[in-house]
């Protein structure tokens, strides 16, 4: 898990920046460009890693992405890493949602906006998608970890169960599973 | 909406925060419950329009929260709703992180992250396929995704130009 070498310290002013740029970058949702800087653009985790820490991440209450750089920037730096990485994913954001607020309140919908906001989410779907399966090209190549992400993917998104039952009945025994598998 | 509604909707808010395992949306049905119907603070139209420009705009999609306490209580709604869905959850991440890191190679911990990658993997394609669903009407909004698909898969080009694509053909009224 160290830096290769060559790479700058990965230090909590480099989290926080780090962070900020996946915050800004992140038009419909964070996920999809934390996967770009972390695994693709900084090799600060390799594909599993990523998607073990996002595992983790979801099933610990809170916002995914916060908990994952919660776990990330403790892991290179300390509490200290940890609070600058949520902060840089959080404070930008927030100002950009004040600022967003303001104008809603004073402007309303225009239809401009509407017609910009139905093109970007097509993209934004196009997106998730695109990191789900970046994330399974990654996995073992067994058909257990694909039964598992093939259940869960038509539990939630096909049949669309309650998340909470759906992870509370899946997760237990795909632990299980993985840690009987082992032996 | 005086202090002490603000107050309290930091609480409520607090303890959603603990509830949302696999993600903010999971409570966002109890939070519209909680502003829109119990209270009274906004319409429901408001909290649907404070969801989609969270989902539009720069920064995790839990940030519409944001949104919605300075619809309620002004700057110190705002901060109120963030800091009780991120300060929570963060404090409780690092301390299962501090406890996990000493035990990062226990068979358990391992078959743990292991085990639940793939479910993790499974919920990110029904997110990408619910989405789908719900934003596209047609085929060229359709076609748009599978093209966003393709490009970020095949490609190493910033997702960022494929959005302002989206949205150039959006205001164009392609899609």
């Amino acid at each position: 898990m160290d830096a290769t070498p060559g790479q700058p310290a990965i230090d909590p002013p480099l989290l926080f920046v780090t962070f900020s740029q996946i915050s800004l970058s992140g038009f419909g949702g964070t996920l999809p460009w934390a996967y770009r800087m972390l695994v693709e653009r900084k090799a600060w985790l390799t594909q599993r890693e990523f998607a073990e820490t996002l595992a983790l991440g979801q099933l610990l209450p809170g916002p995914n992405v916060c908990n994952m750089a919660a776990m990330i920037g403790y892991r290179y730096a300390g509490y200290r890493g940890a609070f600058a990485a949520l902060a840089g994913l959080i404070v930008w954001p927030f100002l950009i949602m004040i600022v967003t607020a303001i104008l809603y309140q004073r402007y309303g919908e225009l239809p401009l906006v509407q017609q910009a906001l139905s093109g970007m989410s097509a993209v934004a779907a196009g997106l998730v998608l695109s990191t789900g399966i970046k994330m399974a090209s990654g996995m073992r190549r067994h058909w257990r970890p694909w039964l598992f992400a093939a259940l869960s993917f038509a539990a939630i998104g096909l049949l669309r169960w309650p998340l909470l039952a759906v992870v509370g009945a899946l997760a237990p025994v795909a632990v299980f599973v993985s840690w009987w598998s082992r032996r | 909406m005086d202090r002490s509604d603000t107050w309290s909707m930091f609480l409520h808010f607090s303890l959603l925060s603990f509830m949302a395992i696999g993600g903010v949306s999971a409570v966002l049905p109890d939070m519209q419950r909680y502003v829109v119907e119990a209270n009274h603070w906004m319409s429901a139209k408001q909290f649907a329009d404070a969801y989609a420009l969270g989902q539009a705009a720069p920064g995790p999609n839990m940030m519409f929260v944001t949104l919605v306490g300075y619809q309620v209580g002004g700057l110190i709604g705002a901060v109120a709703t963030t800091v009780a869905l991120t300060v929570p959850p963060f404090i409780f991440t690092l301390a299962i992180t501090r406890f996990t890191a000493n035990n990062a190679d226990a068979p358990l911990a391992v078959a743990i992250r292991r085990g639940l990658a793939p479910v993790t993997i499974g919920l990110m394609l029904a997110s990408g396929w619910v989405l789908l669903r719900s934003t596209d009407h047609d085929w060229r909004s359709l076609l748009l995704t599978l093209v966003t698909v393709a490009v970020v898969t095949q490609t190493r080009y910033s997702p960022l130009w494929l959005i302002a694509l989206g949205a150039g053909l959006g205001i164009a009224g392609v899609v």
